[in-house]
Formats: structure tokens, sequence, C-alpha cells
């Protein structure tokens, strides 16, 4: 069964003759993924997020022109359209891109581990400025440091243009910067005060801290909370207009005129760096910390080994993350390393996300057209890039196995068993797919069924192929 | 600032529960059984934290337009002025048919008031606000499921309480059965694949308990169409209206509705928040218009994980906070009051310099839903469904007798 735990659990699905593949080594043919970048594994091009940002400033001069040409409401309306347009297509790109990586890839250890830390570092589309935007933070500031150090990850991530819109850190201002000053100085002595009030905003600061460093209990106060949004004041992206022009358009940008100056102190330590040095002083202090170790070993073990991670497994991924200051390979060998891990039975019900790149990897397919993919996530329940919170999706089984989420899931298998009913043998699938995992009353299913199209649709419904 | 007039009639309302709480456990439940089963409960939850200083705007508070400031509601009268409850409070201008049914007597408005958690984690949060407790983890179920086993009528347990969604939200989780329903349609699936699904699960309760809920709700949910929803939020209410009037279905719902973390560019009368606001309450109107009938022996419960800061932050918007607000409306609700024990808003009188204190402890509120409308015994409710909230007595007199 160890071939099968390594494909099925730690990888995304057996893909034809992956059991095989990994059958003689199973722990070296996992680790011999993981070092380095993992590029998507299709060669379509993306645009990148300076250029799809570049769409959406173009789109938001539109909308002044319009202004100032129509009545408001018609150009407001026309320019949700136009965003939306300029977005759209840079979206549906990103998601097919995504799928066809996720059947075609002979990494799927990598990119699961993708996967896992762009669930943990969440933005999400359904946020009008995230929309185009989602994807390029998972191939820009996720695929290069997958394989590499957890500090490099953090800190190209919160210093991602879509986290940084995502989380509304572009306009936070510090009380005594530079740009705050010159506002107040405009207005003179004894005139009203101004009508922006100028301020941080800290919900990035408090999601560094909360989601994707020490965790909610990992021991910071709310002091600690505001003095890194102060910190972080600045941290911004390029291509404003007016007071705000400057810095490349859709690329981080360092605002100074909007940092708040002088020395903070978050979690007892004083940072007395300047600029943008100060808050990557931060990130990295926290990236060492043992509540972050934990943290992420936690969630690590939990996704990869069970709902209720056991305690041994935690303790001995969080050691190998501090020990290695947060060298990702050396955390990802102890999570291989750890017994717990290979234990026979299958203890994660599979996300919706898991449920469909299994199944085009079984059945050896890739998805040519995007409305595949878009309409397939809508009808499961996990539109791609959406999880609605910068917590993620949830990465437990109760969150996923409501009752009319399996029906939706008995209707996408039996669309999918009607349209790659030709061609294929059930019992060579599921012997491909599943391997030992197959029990022999899912063997008589398949055998007994009317039609090979029925057979599929059982085999992807048979409890062992929704866990894994 | 002087204490606000309802005040004095809340605390009063407060001792009176005591009392009154202690007559009804003293009561047989026999003398329930011709209404337990009757009366309807719909839970809505608000995910994101909803600011209950802009839903409920305190205009005769003096700091509130100072604190609030571009995203204050102005005083009733003004343009774009809040809708009035009485002379403190009053309702945003989007809450239009919330306003009405509180002129009906048929809303109870709350404000101040906060779930047992004093951290400022949306998932800790939502968490807490769920399981019950005090804390964020140590409970796998939420109240309302504990509630469920319950409930003094026994009916066929997997009937009693419907999530609209595909997956079950923690509030609902637990041992008792609950439904879960999306309004998006699963049509076409093939009966023979069914019952051959149902043979492949037979050696496996967990996936043969789902598939026969699954099966069970669609049929329910084919009675009562769901042709011409217009919108995600009133979709999901009309879903829930309609699979509670269809025969033998759910007495309990729950619906949520996301969307409420407004950190910028929140907007005051108008914009994005005021946006959601007009989609709840429209929600709010198809729910009663499709329950009909049954709203008189309805009360709906809106909630959310916790209000936000008192100040608005550097970006037009507000951080997470503490108290907020909470809303029980519908035909059984014995409304047309504000019950808030107001705090102010100076700043000696926020939490940590920044929040609205809150003085009622939600799950007060819960209690006396599940005692007075959904008539389950006060010991149990103590005991089982909120344990360790002692401090956290049932309100009375929310449920017309």
């Amino acid at each position: 069964m160890q071939a099968e735990i390594a494909v099925l659990r730690f990888g995304l699905g057996a893909r034809p003759g992956e059991l095989a593949d990994a059958a003689g080594e199973p722990r070296a043919w996992l680790m011999s993924q993981v070092k380095g970048a993992a590029p998507l594994a299709v060669s379509t091009p993306l645009a990148a997020s300076d250029q799809i940002f570049a769409g959406l400033l173009a789109a938001r001069d539109e909308r002044q022109k319009m202004k100032q040409e129509s009545s408001a409401a018609a150009a407001d309306a026309k320019v949700v359209n136009a965003v939306r347009e300029a977005y759209q297509p840079h979206y549906r790109a990103q998601v097919l891109a995504r799928a066809q990586s996720a059947a075609l890839t002979a990494r799927p250890f990598a990119e699961r581990l993708v996967h896992f830390w762009s669930n943990h570092f969440a933005v999400s589309a359904d946020k009008g400025v995230v929309f185009g935007l989602a994807g390029t933070l998972e191939n820009e500031a996720i695929r290069p440091h997958v394989g590499g150090r957890f500090v490099d990850l953090l800190t190209a991530v919160e210093q991602h243009p879509a986290m940084i819109a995502f989380l509304d850190n572009q306009y936070s201002v510090g009380r005594d910067s530079a740009a705050a000053h010159l506002a107040s100085r405009r207005l003179g002595p004894g005139l009203d005060a101004p009508k922006r009030q100028f301020g941080i905003n800290e919900n990035l600061a408090r999601e560094i801290l909360e989601l994707h460093t020490l965790g909610v209990n990992g021991g910071y106060s709310q002091a600690d909370v505001t003095s890194f949004a102060q910190v972080i004041t600045g941290w911004s992206i390029g291509g404003g207009r007016g007071r705000l022009a400057g810095g490349v358009p859709g690329r981080f940008y360092f605002r100074d005129n909007l940092h708040q100056p002088g020395p903070k102190v978050v979690l007892g330590k004083t940072y007395t760096e300047q600029g943008v040095r100060q808050g990557e002083a931060v990130l990295a202090d926290l990236a060492r910390r043992p509540e972050t170790a934990r943290f992420i070993a936690t969630k690590l073990v939990r996704h990869f080994i069970a709902d209720d991670p056991p305690p041994a497994a935690v303790d001995r991924v969080a050691r190998a993350f501090l020990k290695s200051g947060g060298d990702l390979p050396q955390v990802y060998a102890a999570l291989i390393g750890s017994p717990e891990a290979w234990e026979t039975d299958a203890r994660k019900f599979k996300t919706p996300e898991d449920f469909v790149f299994s199944t085009l990897r079984a059945l050896n397919v890739s998805p040519g057209q995007p409305e595949e993919v878009v309409r397939t996530f809508d009808l499961l329940g996990q539109r791609q890039f959406t999880p609605g919170s910068p917590a993620g999706w949830p990465d437990t089984s109760k969150s996923w196995d409501g009752s009319d989420a399996l029906m939706h899931r008995v209707l996408w298998a039996s669309r999918v068993g009607a349209k790659y009913e030709s061609g294929v043998e059930p019992a060579d699938l599921a012997a491909s797919s599943l391997g030992a995992y197959a029990r022999p009353e899912t063997l008589t299913a398949l055998r007994r069924a009317t039609t090979s199209g029925q057979a599929v649709a059982l085999l992807l419904m048979s409890p062992e192929f929704q866990r894994r | 600032m002087p204490r606000l007039f309802q005040v004095n009639a809340a605390r009063r309302r407060f001792l009176l529960g005591a009392g009154a709480l202690a007559a009804s456990a003293a009561i047989p439940q026999v003398l329930f059984a011709h209404t337990g089963g009757s009366s309807r409960l719909v839970v809505v939850i608000l995910r994101g934290a909803l600011d209950g200083l802009a839903a409920v705007p305190p205009y005769g508070d003096p700091d509130y337009a100072s604190l609030h400031r571009e995203l204050a509601i102005a005083a009733p009268g003004n343009a774009d002025g809040a809708l009035a409850l009485n002379n403190t409070f009053g309702l945003h201008p989007a809450l239009s048919y919330l306003h009405e049914r509180f002129a009906a007597g048929e809303l109870i408005v709350f404000s101040a008031v906060a779930s047992p958690y004093r951290d400022r984690s949306h998932f800790d949060g939502q968490n807490v606000l769920e399981n019950g407790l005090a804390k964020p983890i140590g409970s796998a179920d939420g109240w309302l499921n504990r509630a469920l086993a319950a409930l003094p009528v026994a009916g066929r347990a997997a009937d009693r309480a419907v999530a609209i969604s595909q997956n079950v939200p923690l509030i609902l989780r637990g041992e008792a059965a609950v439904m879960s329903k999306s309004p998006q349609a699963t049509p076409d699936v093939d009966e023979d694949l069914l019952a051959r699904l149902a043979d492949l699960y037979s050696k496996d309760d967990w996936f043969s308990a789902r598939l026969s809920e699954a099966v069970q709700t669609d049929k329910m949910v084919d009675g009562a169409g769901r042709a011409g929803y217009p919108d995600r939020v009133t979709a999901v209410a009309r879903m829930a209206a309609n699979l509670m009037r269809s025969e033998g279905g759910p007495e309990i719902a729950v619906i949520e509705a996301g969307g409420w973390d407004t950190h910028a560019n929140q907007g005051g009368a108008k914009g994005i928040l005021s946006t959601r606001l007009a989609g709840l309450d429209k929600a709010l109107k198809s729910l009663a218009d499709e329950l009909g009938p049954l709203w008189p022996q309805t009360a709906v419960l809106i909630v959310t994980e916790f209000g936000r800061t008192a100040a608005i932050n550097g970006t037009r918007g507000t951080d997470h906070g503490t108290g907020g607000c909470a809303f029980l409306v519908g035909g059984a609700v014995r409304g047309g009051q504000v019950i808030a024990d107001w705090p102010g808003l100076r700043r000696a009188a926020l939490l940590d310099n920044r929040d609205l204190k809150p003085t009622l402890d939600l799950r007060s509120v819960f209690k006396a839903v599940l005692d007075e409308h959904m008539h389950v015994d006060a010991n149990t409710l103590a005991k089982r469904v909120f344990p360790d909230s002692s401090g956290a007595r049932p309100l009375a007199g929310l449920i017309r007798a």
C-alpha cells in the first residue's frame, strides 16, 4: 500500500502507470519532486500580474473619461463591466492552466504543496480588484519558493500585489507620514479637519500574524497588530495617479511618503530599520518563531495525514522547521518521515478540488476549455481562487461532507462517465487509479454496471476514490 | 452621557428573566406538546462581522458622528437618515423592510451585544458564535444541533433541521442528523445509478447516511419548486422557506451570508455595506413572503461573529471590533423593542479604547429563543446546549405568549 499512499495521499491521484513508478521507493519518489521551483506543468503563456493590473488601471481611466461624458450611474455600470472584461480572460486562463497542470504534472507532490501554500496564503477572486490577479499570487510568489525557504515564500507573498490589494494595505497611511503631514499643512491651522482621515488599516498585519505565521493563539496582542500595521504602512502597489504616482504599475512598491517613520515594537522587540526593511525584518523574525513552526506543522499534518493532526507528527515537523530555519524540503522530509502518514486507512475526504484533479489524472485527460473547469467547480462548490475569506478553504472533512455536496458529486461523476465511457475498461481504470485500495465490492459493482459510463461514475463515487 | 431610557427597561427584564425561567421550567413539557413542533426557527449567520454601528446607528449618542465620521448614518429626518426606532437608535436606511416589521411589532433590535469571544479573529469568533462555548475550540458540534436533540416533540431527526448550503456549518453539526441543500439544482441524477450507489455504500455508514439524506431532500425540493431566484441570499432564503413549508419539512433552517468584512470604503447611507444590507433586507422579505401561513409561528435570528471598531480606520472602513448588533424578527416575536444596555461611545467607555463594549451575551438571546420559542427545557439549555454559560442568563419576553 506504500505506493498508493504516496500517490493518492501526497500526490494528486494516480495517472496510469504512476503507481508503478512510485512502487520501488515511494519516499524517494516523493522527495525527488520537491527541490526548487515548481512551475506550471503546461506551456500556456499567462499574463503577469503587472500586465493584468495595467489593464485594470486602463479600465479605471476609461471610467474617469466616461464620468465626465455621461451620467455617473451609467459610467459606474460600464466600468464594472470594463473591469470584469479586462480581468475575465486572465481569470479563466489561470483556472484552466491550473487544472491542466494538476492533470499532467509529473511532480504531483510539489503541485499539491503549491496548492497547500496557495490556500495557506489565500486571496479571494470574489473581491473585484483581485479577480484577475488571484492566480498570479500562486504562480509568481508560491511556485518559485515552494521548494525553498519559508521566509522567502512569506516575503514574496506579502509583497505580491494580489495580497496587498486583497487585504487593503495599499492605502494604509501612517499618521506621521509625509503624506499625512502635507495634507494637514495644506489645510492650515484653524480650518476644519481633513475630510479624509489618514490612518492605518490593520487588515494585512492581523492576517499575517493570525493566518500566515504565528496562528491565532501565537501570543500576539492587539497592540502588536496595530504596531505591525504601522511597520508595513507604505507597502503598496505602483502605478497610482497624481500624488500617488510612482513605481512600476502593478508591481510591489514601497511608498515612503505613506510610511509611519521611526522605530516600532512588535512582540517585545524594537525595530529600528528604515523604510521597507523594517517590515522585512519583522517578517524574518516571524518566520523563525516556534509558534510559526508549530502552526505551519499543524496545518501540513492536517492536510497530509488527518483532520485531527497526530501530535507526534506535528512535533516532528515543527522541530524540523525550527532546526532547519524553515528550509521547506527538510520540513517536507519530516512529514514524509512520519510513520502516521503511512498508516493504510485513507482518512481525508477529498475536497472538490482533490476530487476533480484526481479524476482528470485517473482518466488521463486534461481539460481543453476554461468553461469546462469553471462550471465544474461552480457545481461542486469550490470556485477556483474564491475561498471568500483570508483563512482559505477549510481543510477538514466536515466542511465538505454535506449530503447536498455528495449529490453534486454524483451528478458530475455521471456526466464524466457519459463523456469518457468509450475507450475505458472499468476494471483497468480501477487498477490504475486505486491499485490495492480498490475494494472487492467496488470491483463487483463495476462488473455489474449496465454501461461503462455508469461504471466510471460508480468508481469515481466509491468511498475509496472519495477519500485519500 | 446619561443612560438611556430602555437601559432601565432592559435591566428590569434581566431580573424578570430569572423568575420567568423558573416558572416555565416548572411546567410539565406535556403542556407544550400541542405547540411543540409548530414553531419555526431560522438562524441567519452574517459572516465577516457586520458593523453594528452602521446597521443600528446610535444617532443619539453624542460621540457617534465624530467616531464613525463619513460612515455615520445621520439622524432620522435628514437626507439618507436613519429609520427611527427610538430617540437614540435607528436602522440603516437600507433596512426598510425590517423597519416595517419593527413598526408592526415583529422585530427586536439588540445592540451592544456579543458572543463571549473577546479577541478579533473572524474564524475563532465564528467558532464561538456557533459552538456555544466560551472558547473557540473544545467542541466539534454546534449549539443548534445539541438543541435539536432536546426538542420536546420527537420526529424523524433527519427532517428537523436544514442548512441551506452544500455543506453543514458548525452551528448545525453534531450527533443529530441534519440535511443540507443548496439552491443550485441537481437535476437528472439517474435513479439506477443512485440505487447502485446505495448498494455500494451499504458497508460504509458515513456515505450511506449522506446519500439517503440527499435523496430525501431532493424529493422535497422538487415538490417545492425552485425557479426564478433573483440573487444568492434571496435564493437561499426562499429555498429555506420552501423546504419548511413542504410536507414534513424541517422546523429549523440555517442560512449564511458573507461579505460584511468592510475594512475599506465601507460607505455610509450608500455604498458597499448599504448594498449588502439592502440584499439582506430583501432576502428577509422573501423569506417572510414565502413562509406565508407559517410566518406567525416563525422567529428569525440574525447574528454575526462580532462588531467593528467604533472609529473608522485610515481607509474609510472599520477594523475588527467587539460589541455589535443582532436582530430577532418574525410573527412569533414580541417585537417593537430595542434591547440595549448602552455603555456609550465615550473613549473611556470603549473596550480597549476602540470597540463598543458588549453588555449583553448573545447566549442570553439564544437561550431565550430556544426556551420560549422552541420549548427546549432550561436544564438542558444550561447543561448541554450552552455549558459554562451561567453568567449568561436567558432574557425573557422575546416571544409572544
